[in-house]
């Protein structure tokens, strides 16, 4: 169990922060500016804040009451930066190794072998940073971290810097990380997406504050952790795989709901978590007939929330989970929204994208 | 060598020997003075800075002026270190102490631009990585400043090798002791005929100029090539 409790004032701006992560993939979750780089710098010991406390379980990182202030050297955590940052004079190989050179004798240890294998990068042992494409940058600094044996593993943004086709490249890995490596691991981002697929734990930050934590699926169905205008906004349901289809179709099961997606890769049992932006979602009072659409979800809603636009975010509960659906306020108006009432969310089976669909073996607290 | 006379020679040979020394020696001190002024913020950094470029500005006499009130036998610091036998004055040693301080500046000048030059963010990477300052600085800072370290020794030689001002100022002109190529050159000046022997010392010291020059050109680019193309 990851502690943080944090209190810094910079000019203009003060970041007052309290959450608590179980085991698993945490993710930092907020607009830029709105506090996440700086939390987990003071988690690392790059920056001190003015009064708090970290501990991961019994071991005390920072305690201002206390004096505690360990130095960065001394945390154990491994640090994936957004630019990666490998040492540029130093191999592949030895980029990897420099952590493990610092790492206590006694301490559990990562097989260097299943590293290299788990990122991929068996091929790259011996060329310098330089000769490296930027997502296999990003994949040396997380196995340089994963090898320097840490309690913790800090990613700020570690896919910021990467186009869409090298974010599908590294995503997996964390995936990966999450389910394989039992090493805790605070993951910030601002991309939903990213958290839909990755959060075992969400913490939703804005303006220097936790607005919401728990788990993924709670705090992105909730209308309040994204603006009703942000396009990102959008729920996430879990789903098992029922079978593929030949025309291109994935058949899940999202709670006795039947959902179609273009066809995914996992094998049929394997539980999914679908991501379904809420800008996507069409609803109607009555069950629709003679509609393309193929995925009709009956709902009850459960929050109408208006935006200062035109526009409104509807929370509906369904039997597969929490649905987010952007409409305007003036179709609000028309069908009378109010909470309790049944409403059908209707989702167009393209319009969920592959990179909104991830593996779900996450841990649960 | 018959062209190089053994008055000649010996001037050669106590220059190579007196800037050899001096550069060596100074080299530890210039890296914790560069990296100090690069680095860290303390009072009294601007005056650090100043009294380091000082022997760049002030006339070289007034250096070894300086140098003799207070390194001479009879200076704070002179007088304390010949208790223990440490003589500078009119020795080969104090040529190598001038060459040093008329050199410094030139010296922690490159380094502390290499080192401005390290991304302190590669740093901050490899203190999370566990490394305590004192690793973080031979196993990031010192190699990636490398390029620069090599270029301000080398430079440092080649000003080590031509000091003449504060040289002569503080320990004199004495054939053997103290008497380096610039001053063998002025030396050959002030006698009837001596043109001869000071234009063989001149072609020396173009010559070891030069080759200075090339080899921290080669050595700079070997190393740089070596940490990452920088």
């Amino acid at each position: 169990m990851l502690e943080v409790s944090v209190r810094h004032a910079f000019d203009g701006f003060t970041l007052d922060a309290h959450f608590s992560a179980p085991p698993g993939l945490t993710v930092l979750f907020g607009r830029s500016g709105s506090g996440k780089t700086t939390l987990v710098n003071a988690v690392a010991g790059l920056l001190m804040p003015d009064a708090g406390r970290i501990a991961a379980g019994s071991w005390v990182l920072l305690d201002t009451d206390k004096a505690i202030r360990l130095k960065p050297h001394r945390r154990r955590i491994g640090y994936v930066f957004q630019e990666g940052r490998p040492f540029p004079h130093l191999t592949v190989r030895q980029n990897l190794a420099y952590g493990a050179w610092f790492a206590p004798k006694d301490a559990p240890r990562e097989d260097m072998g299943r590293v290299i294998a788990l990122l991929g990068i068996g091929h790259v042992l011996d060329r310098r940073p330089d000769a490296l494409s930027g997502g296999e940058k990003q994949r040396v600094a997380i196995g340089r971290a994963l090898l320097s044996a840490p309690r913790l593993i800090l990613a700020d943004e570690p896919l910021a810097a990467l186009d869409e086709a090298r974010k599908a490249e590294i995503l997996p890995y964390f995936e990966r990380l999450r389910d394989e490596v039992n090493i805790p691991i605070l993951y910030v981002s601002h991309s939903a997406s990213e958290v839909a697929r990755l959060a075992t734990t969400v913490v939703a930050l804005d303006a220097g504050r936790v607005i919401a934590q728990g788990p993924a699926a709670e705090v992105l169905g909730n209308p309040a952790v994204l603006p009703v205008g942000a396009r990102e906004a959008g729920a996430v349901l879990e789903a098992r795989v029922v079978r593929h289809h030949a025309d291109g179709l994935t058949e899940l099961d999202a709670g006795g709901i039947a959902l179609f997606l273009p066809l995914v890769s996992q094998p049929p049992g394997s539980l999914l978590r679908v991501r379904i932006a809420a800008h996507d979602v069409i609803l109607s009072r009555g069950r629709p007939e003679g509609l393309s659409a193929l995925n009709i979800l009956p709902g009850v809603v459960r929050e109408v929330r208006a935006g200062d636009g035109p526009g409104a975010i509807v929370a509906l509960d369904t039997a597969g989970g929490r649905v987010l659906a952007r409409i305007t306020r003036r179709s609000a108006a028309t069908l009378g929204l109010v909470p309790g009432m049944a409403v059908h969310a209707i989702v167009k089976t393209v319009s969920v994208a592959a990179s909104d669909v991830g593996g779900a073996r996450a841990h649960r607290a | 060598m018959d062209w190089l006379g053994p008055e000649e020679w010996s001037a050669v040979a106590l220059s190579l020997q007196v800037s050899f020394w001096a550069t060596i020696l100074s080299l530890p001190l210039g890296i914790f003075v560069a990296y100090a002024l690069a680095r860290w913020s303390f009072p009294g950094k601007q005056l650090l800075n100043g009294i380091v470029h000082l022997p760049l500005i002030l006339p070289p006499v007034v250096t070894g002026y300086i140098l003799l009130l207070t390194l001479g036998t009879r200076g704070p610091v002179g007088s304390f270190l010949a208790d223990w036998g440490i003589v500078f004055a009119f020795r080969w040693t104090g040529a190598a102490v001038a060459a040093a301080v008329m050199a410094f500046p030139l010296m922690v000048r490159a380094i502390r631009l290499s080192i401005e030059a390290v991304d302190p963010k590669l740093e901050q990477a490899s203190a999370t990585l566990g490394a305590a300052p004192v690793w973080v600085f031979l196993t990031v800072t010192l190699p990636m400043a490398l390029p620069g370290i090599v270029a301000g020794t080398i430079l440092a030689f080649a000003k080590a090798m031509g000091e003449f001002g504060a040289t002569i100022t503080f320990v004199s002109n004495i054939p053997g002791q103290t008497r380096t190529i610039p001053s063998a050159i002025y030396a050959f000046l002030q006698v009837p005929g001596g043109e001869g022997a000071a234009m063989t010392l001149v072609i020396v010291s173009v010559v070891v100029a030069m080759g200075a020059l090339l080899l921290s050109e080669v050595i700079g680019r070997r190393v740089a090539a070596r940490v990452g193309g920088k």
